[in-house]
């Protein structure tokens, strides 16, 4: 697929590249439906034929390393307590305390009243906090409620947020408002990275997916992520294809790279190697840095050490030998 | 105009399904006058695999399950088998190339055998658990557990080895992944199609067909399994490199033991050797 033609320069920082476009909301709404439509059945043939790829030894083995730095360990439970967030934290900066040349994880996710808990664990170990804001998971509060709750955040610590866009106006077409609310939550995250999660489950078609990839990344969102893990589907092949070859053309157009992170629904080191050469093959390697590509998962981290520990020793490895959470 | 013949492909069971060796490959079988039978799937080391994870995830349903309901799904196979006999009457005679009396003796203790086991499954625990007496006020009392999921290298004797080392196991609630006597494996997925039409969760019994040799050393060495009865191996320096690398995470071990008279009864120590004790104390009078 080709890169998007508009008339806008190439310019460093994504705003003054895109004023005429988000001047108003009728010329935000002709750009975003001006982007080609993704051809579905193209789209999902050449997610299925690179998922068929062979990636063994040497390969595999930095393919788990690599899968394990990018790993945002998650849990977003009504459930959890400081002491599973303290774990969960101990986990990230350790994940297998039998094996030292284990690589630490990207970062830890976590609502946002737990964020002081999870900075206190992790300290300077260089692992991240990610914070989930604005109403998260529903992203149905008012705005200045998700405004707060973004600051709240950032105050306690967290080092990234993940927010939800507001999906009942971006279907019925408000794009707009889509982009305002991105536009503010940047504001208020002030150093820490953004992540926009579009909730890709509940946008109904790849072409939505696109639209709403192009709307947050000129909206200035550091990172676009697929869901939120509470919807089914959650991140699949397909959507994620189409988000990587969004960051691919924007980089083209702006200079400016943004990442990708797939979230719910990757709990095998299989699936996980699939996204990592869909990345290689789609976005190109440069994408290939936990700088620019995350898995948003909990169960796949304890899958990605049986299978280091199986290569690492030669022998199966079992569930009972990691922490569950 | 003649009929075509409808020939049956014989597979896997893992999981309650029958799949194709992911590897692909099958070998000949052939009976006992050397004769084609059929090709049967060769099991590589990641059907293995695939096998612990299917028994590892059936371990929770059946050992949760009551012995009472245990017993009921074991002799509901024997029932099953019954209603096949004749089936596997002639299986064995073409792959043994045995006498019908014989076949139908075998038939008959391999049924007669999983009745047996099956009667087992709510009174081991009163044989082999225990009230303890303990100098303080407490109840002092050891039950038995099963140890989780058992690799079994299974011994020649198509029907009868087979039901003799898988019936003891999964009557005291683990879960099995046996792999087949090499030359004779096609009786093992017929007896497979019995276990998937008998109640018999999905997973607890997992069937695989291949190399001996090939297979076992990985589910030896495999983290996830807690035992291995070698029963089946006749290779006596394999039979030490599978205890060597089964030492690794402590598995329980049955030493071989190929030339086992299947017809003899078996006594308990087979349900026992793959069973743990959990003692627990409890106040009396508080």
């Amino acid at each position: 697929m080709t890169a998007t033609s508009t008339s806008t320069a190439s310019s460093a920082s994504s705003h003054g590249a895109f004023d005429d476009i988000v001047g108003s909301d009728s010329s935000l709404r002709r750009f975003l439906h001006g982007l080609p439509g993704v051809d579905q059945v193209g789209c999902e043939a050449r997610a299925a034929g690179l998922a068929t790829r062979s990636i063994k030894t040497t390969a595999k083995a930095f393919a788990i390393d690599l899968a394990i730095r990018m790993v945002d360990l998650t849990t977003l439970e009504g459930q959890d307590t400081h002491g599973k967030v303290r774990a969960l934290a101990s986990k990230a900066m350790r994940p297998d305390p039998a094996d030292p040349t284990c690589p630490a994880t990207a970062a830890v996710c976590v609502y946002p009243d737990m964020v002081a808990t999870a900075k206190q664990t992790l300290g300077d170990s260089g692992v991240n906090v990610a914070a989930v804001a604005t109403a998260f998971p529903s992203g149905r509060a008012a705005m200045d409620i998700k405004l707060a709750d973004t600051r709240d955040a950032v105050e306690a610590g967290a080092d990234e947020i993940d927010m939800v866009i507001d999906r009942g106006a971006f279907l019925s077409g408000r794009y707009m408002d889509v982009y305002e609310e991105i536009a503010q939550v940047k504001q208020a995250c002030g150093d820490a990275h953004l992540k926009v999660i579009f909730e890709t489950g509940e946008l109904q078609t790849y072409d939505n997916v696109r639209r709403a990839s192009w709307l947050a990344m000129m909206a200035g969102g550091h990172f676009i992520k697929t869901s939120t893990g509470k919807v089914q589907p959650a991140a699949t092949l397909p959507v994620t294809l189409i988000m990587l070859e969004a960051v691919r053309d924007f980089r083209e157009q702006t200079g400016q790279m943004v990442g990708v992170k797939p979230a719910g629904g990757i709990k095998t080191t299989k699936d996980a190697i699939k996204y990592l050469v869909m990345v290689n093959e789609i976005a190109g390697p440069d994408w290939l840095d936990p700088d620019w590509f995350r898995f948003g998962a909990s169960t796949l981290l304890n899958d990605l050490l049986m299978q280091r520990t199986k290569m690492t020793t030669g022998r199966y490895s079992g569930p009972d030998y990691f922490t569950l959470d | 105009m003649s009929r075509i013949d409808v020939r049956k492909t014989y597979k896997l069971y893992i999981g309650g399904q029958f799949p194709r060796s992911e590897s692909g490959r099958s070998y000949v079988v052939n009976d006992a006058k050397g004769k084609l039978l059929a090709n049967a799937a060769q099991a590589s080391r990641k059907d293995a695999r695939d096998a612990v994870v299917a028994a590892r995830a059936a371990f929770g349903g059946w050992s949760g399950k009551t012995a009472y309901n245990r017993a009921q799904v074991v002799y509901r196979i024997a029932e099953v088998l019954e209603g096949r006999r004749e089936q596997f009457e002639a299986e064995l005679r073409a792959a043994e190339g045995i006498s019908p009396a014989k076949a139908r003796t075998y038939v008959d203790a391999a049924i007669d055998r999983l009745v047996w086991y099956a009667g087992w499954a709510d009174k081991i625990t009163q044989v082999v658990g225990n009230a303890n007496p303990v100098a303080g006020p407490f109840f002092n009392l050891s039950t038995p557990e099963p140890s989780g999921v058992i690799a079994v290298v299974a011994p020649r004797g198509a029907l009868l080895g087979l039901v003799s080392v898988v019936a003891p196991l999964i009557i005291t609630g683990n879960t099995v992944v046996v792999i087949a006597s090499e030359d004779n494996p096609l009786t093992a997925i017929t007896l497979g199609e019995v276990m998937a039409t008998s109640d018999l969760p999905g997973g607890v019994v997992n069937v695989l067909t291949g190399s001996q040799a090939e297979i076992a050393p990985w589910l030896a060495s495999h983290m996830d399994v807690n035992g291995i009865d070698l029963t089946g191996v006749e290779d006596a320096e394999l039979a030490v490199e599978l205890e060597v690398a089964a030492a690794d995470n402590l598995k329980r071990v049955r030493r071989p033991a190929p030339d086992t008279d299947w017809l003899v009864e078996p006594g308990l120590d087979r349900m026992t050797r793959f069973l743990e004790t959990k003692t627990v104390w409890h106040p009396i009078g508080v």
